[in-house]
């Protein structure tokens, strides 16, 4: 079969790209989307690691990532979309409220 | 033959994130990332979690990514972004990315070795559920609340101002 | 009967203390009635424990009450202890009875005065810690009430604070009392150290014992005598006396005339045993108290201001006490304490009568011919003023006699001779600010002499009393002359001052001393009315053929002036540079250089929070790295 070390170096690699793509990129639609890049990664790697204990508790975690992840999701785009009503810009350098 | 599916599966994924990286549009950035979510789920199956990888397809790259999509539609923004004016916090993220990934390597270094039992047990959703509901029962109550929660929340969130 | 000594300072200091809580909210009438009260109920405790004490067997002298475990450290015990003897019995006698008078006397004196309530309630904390210094059984108590009554002489003395000249008389005082105690405490270091306890009792039986050496007694008794000579105002720590008359004439009387100034009297005759064993130090104390009351007597001739007179001639008469202590005649010293608290309180209430009829003039030029004017005031002024002076038959002069006999008895003869001076010098300036004021013709201001009114009754009352006891009260004192046995006061003291210290004289010689001191007090009055009633030119004529020594007398010697060149001006001086240099520069540099760099740290971090996304997620990144490298490491 394939070994479990595949599937981590994969999971490692999608959340590093994860990871760069949200300091890339500048509009905030798609740093929200490279967040969810990172949530998946995690998920494979708790499902390769869940294969080789062989507990199904790993599967049982994931579920509920994914729920977790949709309803944050949610919650997210509707902030965005007020962002861009107040401010009519989704540039997270024009998000400066906090400043100082 | 299940190595080629893998290699094929992983090659995909990566390529999706990659031509997420690369393109400035939103709209091809959340096709490329549909596309990720699906050969992900792909892959998840090859992890004997069947359930899981339809829920991911259905739920992941059925409903979330079009969530985003509705979105990107609603704000459409014509305008380019002009480039960044503080390049040096570009460098510094890669920079720390790439020895984020050393250390998740090292990190994980240990699991390297470990393989699957040879009994292949496929989890059936019947099995997930036996564990959903008994063991962690308090979880899964919680989570859907969380939901209902989210729905409420994002609708008064975006619910317009009433004219008086 | 004499169980309950111990209550007589702590009436007064419950009085204080309700006072000073709820004062403002009581009316002015049960404000003045609860302080004199107080006053009256230490009093009543005095003569009761008095008469109780009386029926003691002497063997059991004194009666000690310890009230409470104060210090408690290694071998060195310092209580809250009271102990009730003849000495201590005669303060508290002195103390509440003419504190109660006077107090009666306040309530018509400051009776438009707004700060009536805080006048009372200070006049009380007043009473309390004198009872505490005179009544404590160990030197440790007694000092703390010493410094009470420093607090408070300095609290009533700046009591209309408003006023420059008095708040500056409170600080004078308090800051010369203040060396005196330095040298105070040196001496209860002293005593604390080789005698090992502050008992009273104790410290005596280390002398009697052979326990304590010529030469420590003479340091100690000298250090003691320096503090006494700030709180008894005499030669050098005198300078505060005068300027405190800036406060109410009944502090005056009070504190400066008839209790505070004597604290000093009482110690040294407390610690007699200490001044008998070192008699290098008695003879300081007697020469520094006859010196002193030449020096003031002179300063008197000249001042202008009632009350400064007055003050002189305190300065004066304690030197006379200390005369008294100084050649061994410890009870002659107490005997004039006792009177002088009689017909000094009297004068200077008289005083305060006159200033008030005359709508606050203190300058005796701006008097004269009064005596139509307060017929109660005058005789009572007049009466304090021939006991003063010495003449027979009042308690002036069995007191003062008492003294000059001793001094003379023990062979110090100069001394006598100053004090035989002295009595002239007395006399001379008492009776020149009795014709200036009450005779001659009238200098009054106008406005003065529209509204010159008699005292009202709550004043004059206690002018009677004290003009009574002025008489009667040296009855208990007569001279040997008249038979031993018929000195009660001596007699009643032996126990504290033990018998013998004084040599006796042929009956030949006491009745020549006694002559001498009658002629030269009738002298001093006849010079008197020669230069002020019947030929008033000629205290002109000598101020214009000698006006050098008229200038250094009217300047009071210009010592104020020679201190202030000495030790005030560079003292601040000093303080000014500390202040400048190291107050400013490394304390408060200190503090706001701490403020400063936390302002400075916060500016930096403030760099970092941009408020962008990106920023804050580079630092999410850091951090996981650096944990999991921590993790990973270890």
């Amino acid at each position: 079969m394939i070994p479990i070390s595949y599937f981590l170096v994969l999971s490692i690699l999608l959340f590093i790209m994860g990871a760069i793509a949200f300091f890339i990129k500048r509009d905030l639609i798609t740093m929200f989307m490279a967040v969810e890049v990172m949530l998946n990664a995690a998920n494979l790697a708790f499902l390769a690691l869940a294969k080789s204990a062989n507990s199904i508790d790993g599967q049982v975690i994931v579920f509920f990532i994914i729920t977790v992840a949709a309803a944050e999701a949610t919650v997210g785009l509707a902030i965005i979309l007020l962002i861009f009503r107040q401010k009519k810009t989704i540039k997270s350098e024009d998000i400066k409220l906090m400043k100082g | 033959m299940s190595h080629f599916l893998f290699f094929l599966l992983a090659a995909l994924c990566f390529g999706s994130v990659l031509g997420m990286i690369i393109y400035k549009n939103q709209a091809y950035n959340a096709l490329f990332l549909i596309l990720a979510f699906a050969s992900l789920g792909g892959l998840f199956g090859f992890l004997d979690a069947p359930f899981i990888a339809v829920v991911q397809i259905i739920i992941y790259a059925g409903a979330i990514m079009v969530l985003f999509i509705f979105v990107i539609m609603m704000i459409d923004v014509r305008f380019g972004i002009p480039p960044e004016k503080k390049k040096w916090t570009l460098y510094l993220s890669l920079g720390l990315a790439i020895i984020l990934f050393f250390e998740l390597a090292l990190a994980l270094k240990g699991a390297f070795s470990l393989n699957g039992p040879d009994a292949v047990h496929k989890a059936s959703p019947a099995d997930l559920g036996r564990v959903l509901f008994t063991k962690y029962l308090y979880q899964f109550e919680i989570t859907s609340i969380l939901i209902i929660a989210a729905i409420v929340g994002a609708i008064v969130l975006v619910k317009k101002k009433e004219k008086e | 009967m004499t169980e309950i000594f111990w209550l007589i300072p702590f009436v007064p200091a419950l009085s204080t203390l309700i006072l000073g809580v709820f004062g403002r909210k009581l009316p002015k009438k049960y404000v003045s009635f609860q302080a004199c009260f107080a006053i009256f109920i230490s009093f009543a405790i005095s003569v009761i424990s008095l008469i109780g004490l009386l029926q003691t067997a002497r063997e059991s002298y004194p009666i000690v009450k310890n009230l409470f475990s104060w210090i408690n450290s290694g071998s060195f015990q310092a209580n809250l202890s009271l102990q009730l003897d003849p000495l201590s019995a005669v303060m508290a006698l002195v103390v509440s009875g003419v504190g109660f008078i006077i107090h009666v006397y306040s309530v018509g004196y400051m009776a438009n005065d707004e700060g009536y309530t805080r006048y009372f309630t200070y006049l009380n904390l007043f009473t309390f810690a004198m009872l505490i210094l005179v009544m404590a059984s160990n030197i440790v108590l007694m000092f703390v009430g010493w410094e009470g009554v420093g607090l408070c002489s300095y609290l009533l003395i700046g009591f209309w604070f408003e006023k420059h000249s008095a708040a500056n008389a409170g600080k004078k005082a308090f800051i010369v009392n203040r060396v005196g105690d330095a040298a105070f405490i040196i001496g209860i270091l002293f005593i604390l150290v080789h005698i090992g306890s502050g008992e009273f009792t104790a410290i005596n039986g280390a002398i009697s014992g052979g326990a304590v050496s010529q030469g420590l007694a003479t340091v100690i008794a000298i250090l003691l005598f320096v503090g006494a000579t700030g709180k008894s105002a005499q030669i050098p720590l005198y300078v505060w006396l005068p300027d405190a008359m800036e406060g109410p004439t009944p502090v005056s009387a009070l504190i400066h005339a008839a209790t505070m100034v004597t604290a000093g009297v009482y110690m040294v005759c407390r610690m007699n045993l200490l001044y008998t064993l070192s008699e290098t130090a008695a003879l300081i104390v007697a020469t520094v108290g006859a010196l002193t009351a030449i020096y003031a007597g002179t300063m008197a001739l000249t001042q202008n201001d009632i009350k400064r007179v007055l003050a002189y001639s305190t300065i004066s008469q304690i030197g006379y006490m200390f005369i008294g202590c100084g050649v061994g005649a410890y009870a002659a010293g107490m005997f004039h304490l006792y009177t002088h608290a009689f017909f000094k309180s009297l004068l200077f209430l008289c005083a305060g009568s006159v200033m008030h009829a005359l709508s606050g003039e203190a300058n005796m030029k701006k008097m004269g011919g009064l005596r139509k004017y307060l017929p109660i005031t005058y005789p009572t002024f007049l009466i304090g003023a021939i006991a003063i002076a010495g003449v027979p038959f009042l308690s002036g002069f069995f007191s003062k006699d008492a003294i000059l006999t001793q001094a003379f008895a023990q062979g110090k003869y100069f001394i006598w001779a100053l004090g035989i001076l002295g009595a002239v010098l007395t006399a001379l300036y008492m009776f020149r600010l009795i014709f200036l004021t009450f005779y001659g013709e009238e200098r009054l201001e106008p406005e003065a002499k529209k509204h010159i009114h008699e005292s009202p009754r709550a004043m004059t009352i206690p002018l009677v009393i004290l003009a009574f006891f002025s008489v009667v009260a040296g009855y208990i004192g007569l001279p040997v002359v008249f038979g031993k046995k018929l000195n009660l006061f001596h007699r009643f003291l032996e126990p504290v001052i033990g018998e013998g210290h004084e040599a006796h004289l042929g009956l030949g010689t006491e009745w020549m001393l006694i002559l001498i001191s009658v002629a030269v007090a009738f002298l001093g009055i006849y010079i008197a009315y020669v230069f002020y009633i019947r030929s008033p030119q000629i205290p002109r004529t000598l101020v214009a053929r000698f006006p050098f020594v008229h200038k250094l007398l009217f300047n009071k010697y210009y010592v104020d002036e020679i201190y202030n060149a000495l030790f005030v001006n560079s003292t601040i001086k000093g303080s000014e540079i500390i202040y400048d240099k190291f107050d400013l520069k490394v304390i408060d540099g200190g503090v706001n250089g701490a403020a400063t760099a936390a302002g400075f740290f916060g500016k930096i971090l403030s760099y970092f929070q941009s408020g962008l996304i990106k920023d804050y997620a580079l630092i999410f990144l850091l951090g996981l790295i650096i944990f999991l490298g921590y993790l990973l490491i270890f």
